[in-house]
Formats: structure tokens, sequence, C-alpha cells
């Protein structure tokens, strides 16, 4: 890892080093944050469970926008639509088809993967501002179609759908909401080494060929085409299985939860957690999380000017994001420490 | 056959005022290659001011004006003060930026102005000659007045050495500094004059929706599908877009898909239609040196 690093080529060599086998010292610090992770839930109120395991779902969804945008280049406007997407699908598999919840992530994942390859597809023509509509198109139009009085029988129409809150299984001493944390954090674990894996492979250098050059991308051979769709797939899978988890932690799916704001705020997250990177997806779900009800604690006359406020302070301070800044700082204490 | 037509004419005019908007959202693509998501808030920021000049005793077109100028201010402040620093961030952190402007404006708004919804005078008489049953006098003036700007717009980027050198700014900075063009003073313009266009669109549809905090956020999407339909960077193209977008908008909800679906089915064919034509309808495939 080079010590020196707070120079302006800043995305190459932070690809690099994300993209590099993991160091001792990041192991370490994994670790540690896992040590962490695993003893919270014996130590922390039930509300702030449910508030950690939605940052866990938001965490998902970033990443598999992460991805996409980060990645691949490519700007979606229309996450919430995937993320509600899988959160509905777990609802209706439990709700309707009886289903145990656990068993509704992976049909939540597969479900869509499909839709986002099917919508990236045509999508590919679509670039810069273009895609960018498209993608808000999708977003506007989720609300109103799980809203359609034609689908009530399966969505709930306006009034949703409510779960069961799942207990532990095999008599863990366990309450529900320690659970649902422990059952988050595996998958998040999961999905996050996969996503880790996959960058690291060909599949991760010919996404970050394709947006950092998608002319020399072809002529090395990479199929742009492909890779574009098959990343809308992988994205909208990731974000999907977030919208499932959220659905199970929350008990409760109605299409407000679902507007175009969600996904307005997913962006926000991933931009302001560091796009090109794993762990700003962690930092954004952490922002979408908490940085709302901290705005309206501030000012309950105008909370959304605080939120806007924080949010240019920190796109000024730190253009790339959290994580983006955190590197840097890191990159900046190792080089005084080495000289 | 009568229903219809007045459906027809009824599209047009809201038509008219999602043109308008898409104009302002033009105007600041072509001088920055940025669309301003808070242009609809700016606007409706704008046309508060109009509101409160004429509680204050301003005749209507001394409020107009001044607006204009408080306007084009704003937009020329939000520019130099926020945007110049970001210009070396990528794209989404700018994106992002200006849905901070966003929520702050429109938070701004209901603290200063309140969430109380009010009416807002229309310039045009109640009745005049130009106005008929089908048509208000308001509604008339509103696309007139769209019209005026697009041709002061398309005129200004065409023909006037300033409007080239707000041109010659967004597609390449660095060069047009080095060829002589004050390159900020430039982008500041560019957002002084949407922010004005914008002003503009604010006080055409106040007297039809009503003023309130919420009056810019439909209107806003329509008005970033009209101009992407059109070709980001044409200003005739906003507008026929525009007008495409508030017909379309008006016949799927009367007589297809009814008024519950009507966005949602308007937007899919705005995509089917993007989706062959990639650039626009009225836009030019952007031909990049690689």
């Amino acid at each position: 890892m080079s010590a020196h690093g707070h120079s302006n080529a800043l995305i190459p060599e932070r690809a690099a080093r994300r993209l590099g086998p993991v160091s001792m010292r990041r192991r370490g610090f994994i670790a540690a944050g896992l040590l962490v992770a695993c003893v919270l839930p014996f130590m922390l109120p039930s509300y702030m469970l449910f508030q950690l395991t939605m940052v866990m779902a938001y965490a998902l969804a970033l990443l598999g926008l992460n991805l996409l945008t980060g990645f691949n280049g490519q700007i979606s406007l229309g996450h919430g639509a995937f993320f509600a997407l899988g959160a509905y699908a777990a609802a209706m598999l439990i709700e309707l088809a009886g289903w145990p919840y656990w068993a509704t992530l992976p049909a939540a994942a597969l479900l869509g993967g499909v839709v986002g390859y099917l919508f990236g597809r045509p999508a590919l023509k679509l670039d810069g501002v273009y895609l960018a509509l498209a993608t808000f198109a999708l977003g506007v139009v989720t609300p109103q179609l799980l809203k359609y009085k034609g689908l009530e029988p399966w969505t709930g129409g306006s009034q949703g759908i409510v779960l069961d809150k799942p207990d532990a299984p095999f008599g863990l001493p366990l309450n529900a909401d320690q659970w649902l944390y422990f059952f988050g954090l595996a998958v998040v674990l999961l999905m996050f080494l996969v996503a880790h894996n996959l960058l690291r492979g060909a599949i991760g250098q010919s996404l970050i060929a394709v947006r950092d050059h998608p002319i020399a991308a072809e002529a090395m051979g990479i199929d742009k085409a492909r890779v574009k769709s098959i990343t809308f797939g992988i994205s909208a899978l990731y974000t999907s299985v977030g919208g499932a988890l959220s659905a199970v932690a929350v008990q409760f799916v109605a299409p407000d939860s679902f507007t175009v704001f969600l996904s307005i705020s997913l962006l926000v997250g991933a931009v302001v957690g560091g796009l090109s990177s794993l762990s700003g997806a962690l930092y954004g779900a952490v922002f979408i999380q908490f940085v709302p009800a901290f705005a309206e604690q501030v000012s309950k006359a105008a909370p959304w000017a605080v939120y806007g406020a924080i949010l240019l302070v920190l796109m000024l301070v730190w253009p790339t994001g959290v994580a983006g800044g955190v590197a840097r700082l890191q990159s900046w204490i190792t080089s005084r420490s080495t000289s | 056959m009568n229903a219809f037509v007045s459906q027809l004419l009824a599209g047009l005019a809201t038509g008219g005022i999602y043109a308008s908007l898409a104009l302002a959202l033009v105007v600041i693509y072509r001088s920055t290659h940025h669309v301003n998501f808070a242009q609809g808030e700016m606007a409706m920021f704008a046309t508060f001011i109009t509101a409160l000049l004429i509680e204050a005793g301003w005749p209507y077109w001394a409020a107009f004006f001044a607006t204009l100028v408080i306007a084009f201010a704003m937009g020329a402040v939000i520019e130099a003060l926020l945007i110049r620093r970001l210009r070396t961030a990528p794209v989404l952190s700018i994106v992002v930026v200006f849905v901070a402007l966003l929520v702050i404006l429109h938070s701004l708004a209901g603290w200063l102005f309140g969430y109380a919804i009010r009416p807002f005078p229309s310039p045009f008489a109640e009745t005049s000659w130009y106005g008929g049953s089908l048509l208000s006098p308001h509604q008339v003036g509103a696309i007139a007045v769209t019209f005026l700007m697009l041709a002061l717009v398309y005129v200004f980027f065409r023909f006037s050495p300033l409007g080239l050198c707000m041109r010659a700014t967004a597609e390449n900075p660095v060069s047009s500094r080095l060829v002589g063009v004050r390159v900020n003073r430039m982008l500041a313009l560019g957002w002084g004059l949407a922010g004005a266009i914008g002003a503009v669109a604010g006080m055409m549809i106040a007297p039809v929706v009503f003023l309130d905090v919420h009056m810019m956020s439909g209107v806003l999407l329509y008005a970033f599908a009209a101009a992407v339909l059109g070709g980001i960077g044409s200003a005739p193209g906003a507008v026929a877009g525009g007008f495409i977008v508030g017909v379309l908008e008006n016949m799927l909800g009367t007589y297809v898909v009814g008024p519950e679906l009507k966005l949602s089915v308007a937007l899919v064919l705005i995509i089917g239609v993007l989706v062959v034509r990639p650039d626009g309808l009225f836009g030019k495939a952007v031909v990049v040196r690689v």
C-alpha cells in the first residue's frame, strides 16, 4: 500500500488499494469491527438494534447502487424501485405463500437480479442525463404501481402488508430484535464478501474498465453491453436483498415507504458514503438512517434545511465522500508515522 | 369532438408551463453541462418574493421585473459561492449538492413564508379578446410568454457573442479560457439567466396551481422529462418536449388509463422514445474525441 497517497490521481490509486488482497492492518480493523458488532446487541436497547438492522438493509442497497454507479459509472435515480421490489417480494411470499422469512431473501435476490438485468438491457442505449431520467421514472412509477387498484389483492394497495416478527430459532437465548440483528449481520457479511471477491476478479476489472475507458475496454475484447447489463442485474440483486431485509425488520410494507424520495436518499447515501468503495456503503447507510432524525432534533422548524446544510458541508469538505476522506486521512497518518 | 379539442388545448396550456421550466434547465445545461434539480425550488422561492412585493403594494410589472433581477442575482450567487468550489468534484457530488439545495430552499421557504396556500395574481385580464371559452386569457398569455422566452433564448445563444462565449464555456472551459473567454463570469451568467427564466415560469404557474411551497415539486419532474425528451441541450426541443408531455399527460389521463397511472404511462412512453432516439427528439448526437 502506497504511503504517500494524497495525489490528484485518487481513483486509480484507491481502486488499486481496494482491489488488492486485504492487508494485515485492514484485517485487524475488520476483525475489531466484527467483535464490536457482535457485542453491541447485548448492550443496546431494542429500538437501537432495530435501527442498526435498518442500517444493514440500507448498506446492502447502497452496495448495489455503488457497484452500478461507482464501479460501473451508470447513474441511477431509481434504486428505490428495486428496494421496493425486494421488500414486496418478501412480504408477499411470507403473507400469501406462507414462506419462512429467511427463504424470501434468495427469492428477492433472484427476482431483483432478473428484473434489473431486463431493465438494464434497454437502458444500455442511454447515458448520463438520459439514463438519469429513465431510472428516475422507475422510481416515480413504483409507488403508483404499488397503489394501483388492479394489483390490490396481492400488494394490499395503499394499506400495504403487515408481517409478524420472527423469533430466534433453535431455542437461542436471544430476543426477536437481537436475532434479526444477527441474521442481518450474517447476510451483510456474506454479501460484502461476495462483492469484494467479485470486484477482485475478472468481472470487477471489466466493470471498472468499462467505466474508465469504454472504447479501450472494447478494444481489449470486453463485451461492453453484456458487462453493463449484468452489472445492472447484480446491482438490483443487492438492493433487492436490502429491501427484503428491511421488510422483515420493519414488518410492514406500504407504497408510501418507497416514494421517489427513497431513491434520491439512496443516491445521496451512496455519494456521501463514497462511491467506488465497499466501506462507503456502510458510511452512507449510517447517514441515511441517522442524519434525518438528527436534523429534526436540531431544528423542528426547518429540519430539511439542516439536512441540506450537512450535505453541502460534507460535499465541500469531502467531495469524494466519507470513504474518500477516511482514505486520505489514513494515508496522511501513515505518511507521517513512517517519515 | 369539442371535448377532445378542449382536452388538447388544456394539455397545451399545462405543457407551456412545463416548457418554461424546461427552458431554464436547458440554459443551465448549455452553460455548465449540469441538470439543476433545484431549479423548481429556486423558481418557487422567487415567486414568493414577487408575492411579498405585491402584498407590499408594488404594481404587478414592477414586482415582476424586480423578481427577475433578484432571481438572476440568486442564481449567480449560488454559482459563485457554491458550485464554483466543486468544479473538480465528481459529477455525482454535484448532483448531491443540487439535492441539498433543493431541500434547503424548500425548507427555508416553508419556514419563512409558511405552508399556507395563497392565490397569486395573473398579469392577463380576466376577460379579453385573446381568451375564449376553451382557453382562459391567462393560459393564452402564459403560452405566449413561453414562446417569447424561447425566441429570446434561441436568439441569445445562436446570434449574440455572449451566447457564443457561454456555449464555448460549456463545451470546453480550458480552451475557452485560452482564447480569452471569462469562464467564471460566463458560468455565473448562465446560472443567473436560468434563475430569471425559472422565475418567469414560477410567476406563470402560480396563478394556475396557487402559490405554495410544494408548487414546483411535480412540475420539475415534467420539466425534466420535457427537456430530456427534446434533447437536453436544445431550447426548441425543450419547448416542444414540454408541449408533448403536457398533451400526452392530459390525453392519457382522460382517454386511456385514468388519472392514477397517467404519469407512469407517460414516463414509460418517453423512455420508449429515448431508447429509439437516445439523444432526444431535437438533440444532436455528441461526438467525443478520444
